[in-house]
């Protein structure tokens, strides 16, 4: 087991010193980002050209749903939210710190990244991950 | 290069059938479609069958072993929901390139209740509900939120085609359901995920359906125009890349892109077309298509819907079967079940629903990942 936390998806890095940050893939050829390692961009098909970039953490509330039924064992409601972060790249994840009401969630809405416990999930060795939700920004 | 018509098509009533076996459910599809022109299996040269359930399961092979082992080469095609249209434009292609002149196409599915989709797979902890939403109900309600952002389109805009779609299928005998719901049944349904309802998720049901495909020359020789319905377009797409693929999955990209290739093969416009049986997986999703498939402007789906434009006695009705809403959604049978729907009406045989004079229609459908596939059909 693993005493510090790993990260929930591996473009979530954590740094030794410093704070935890996502990292994307950026096209040297097109200027396409992406989340998650790749060697060819799948919009103008260059091949090698991609390069680590750090992706910022504040951005804006693309479109969401408000999820009231979800698979056993996971509490609801819940907002699922697309961001596009301020370089352009779309992310998915938990909105947090809204109420779950269309009325109160507007388009466009500026959020910002945060990483936090996965809400206190483990694998099946018993390690603790981290993960990033977005929030309204203040 | 020949045409290809529909000379003999059906399916069963979309139901639950938990005893029953995948190719025993296609089975009863495929000796339909064969009646429906007097032909046996043993006229038919190839069977392109889709399913997806048990898309490693040789259900094509073990569907002949129900209806009749002549040794005719079988394709098992799976491509998530656009699986039925799939095999459907293989065996299309396969008369259009002339190796045969007479092929059985077959769609079939039994499924499970409970949610489809879910985020994230793989190694570590389970991300559904951590890193948003995967299921279905979620996916395309974002996709439905895209354009309420885009275009102001309302809960109730989205509700009002479960209440259409339901009251359709009050008028289809082989839908899962015949029972009207009202605009407050619909909104006051379980909320799944904002802003689709229980009434504005597809229906998981079992079900299938089969279709025969001819060339002119063996259609002719057989006797079988009367009722044969001209293949005027058969096209698939891929998702081309969208700058929110990663996390949105794009199912406009790649119906825009179909849609345009199937007109400028039929040579017409969306104002030809007579009735569209549309992929309406979720209430939100048939909004977007209206758009996807010029049906209106971009922007005006809220109206189209609000004006009755895509009901039945309406300017071009859209799911007069009941669609995926009402009449269900049997993934694999789907693609196949709606080509059934569209020819009925352009033979004038579907009694209470026809859409009086229908010449040309299409049929849609979308598998997430994303496959579509659409066809223009027309009684000749
Ligand atoms: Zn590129």
């Amino acid at each position: 087991m693993s005493a510090q936390p790993l990260p929930v998806v591996p473009y979530l890095k954590i740094p030794e010193d410093g704070e935890p940050y996502l990292e994307g893939q950026k096209c040297g050829n097109c200027g396409a980002t992406f989340l998650g390692e790749r060697s060819v961009c799948s919009k103008c098909g260059a091949r090698d050209q991609m390069s680590a970039v750090t992706l910022p953490n504040k951005g804006e509330l693309y479109a969401y749903s408000i999820v009231h039924r979800s698979f056993p064992g996971i509490e609801v409601p819940y907002v699922s939210a697309v961001v596009d972060l301020e370089d352009g790249t779309a992310i998915k994840g938990n909105l947090i710190d809204v109420e779950p009401d269309p009325e109160k969630i507007p388009f466009g809405m500026p959020v910002e990244v945060v990483f936090d416990d996965a809400l206190g999930r483990k694998d099946k060795d018993g390690n603790s991950y981290l993960s990033y939700f977005f929030k309204p920004a203040s | 290069m020949t045409d290809a018509y529909i000379v003999g098509v059906d399916m069963i009533k979309f139901g639950r059938f938990p005893d029953r076996t995948v190719p025993n459910i296609g089975a009863e599809a495929a000796l339909l479609a064969l009646d429906d022109c007097g032909l046996t299996i043993q006229d038919m040269q190839a069977l392109y069958c889709g399913n997806l359930g048990q898309a490693s399961g040789m259900v094509g092979q073990r569907l002949l072993q129900e209806i009749g082992q002549t040794g005719i080469p079988v394709v098992n095609v799976a491509n998530a929901c656009a699986t039925g249209a799939t095999a459907f434009r293989e065996g299309w292609a396969a008369i259009k390139a002339g190796l045969y002149d007479l092929v059985l196409c077959v769609g079939v599915e039994q499924m499970g209740k409970g949610l489809l989709g879910g985020a994230g797979g793989g190694t570590g902890i389970p991300k559904e509900g951590l890193l948003g939403s995967g299921t279905m109900p979620a996916v395309f309600a974002e996709a439905g939120m895209e354009h309420t952002r885009k275009y102001g389109t309302t809960f109730e805009q989205f509700a009002k085609v479960s209440v259409k779609n339901h009251h359709h299928s009050t008028l289809n005998p082989k839908a899962m359901y015949q029972i009207e719901t009202p605009l407050d049944v619909v909104m006051n349904a379980e909320m799944i995920s904002y802003p689709n309802t229980k009434l504005m998720c597809s229906v998981n049901v079992d079900g299938s359906a089969a279709a025969v495909i001819a060339s002119e020359k063996k259609a002719k020789e057989l006797g079988l125009m009367d009722r044969a319905v001209k293949v005027r377009a058969s096209v698939m797409s891929s998702d081309p890349w969208q700058e929110r693929d990663l996390v949105m999955p794009d199912v406009n990209s790649c119906t825009r892109k179909a849609a345009r290739e199937a007109y400028e093969m039929a040579g017409i416009g969306p104002d030809d077309i007579d009735l569209v049986e549309l992929h309406d997986c979720f209430a939100t999703a048939e909004i977007l298509h209206y758009e996807n498939l010029g049906l209106c402007g971009d922007g005006e789906a809220g109206q189209f819907i609000d004006s009755g434009a895509s009901a039945l006695g309406g300017k071009c009705p859209v799911n007069v079967s009941g669609g995926l809403l009402s009449k269900g959604h049997p993934l694999g049978a789907t693609g196949i079940a709606n080509i059934y729907e569209v020819s009925t009406h352009l033979r004038g045989e579907a009694g209470q629903r026809q859409v009086e004079g229908a010449k040309l229609g299409m049929t849609h459908v979308i598998g997430l990942g994303s496959a579509c596939g659409i066809h223009i059909l027309e009684k000749v």
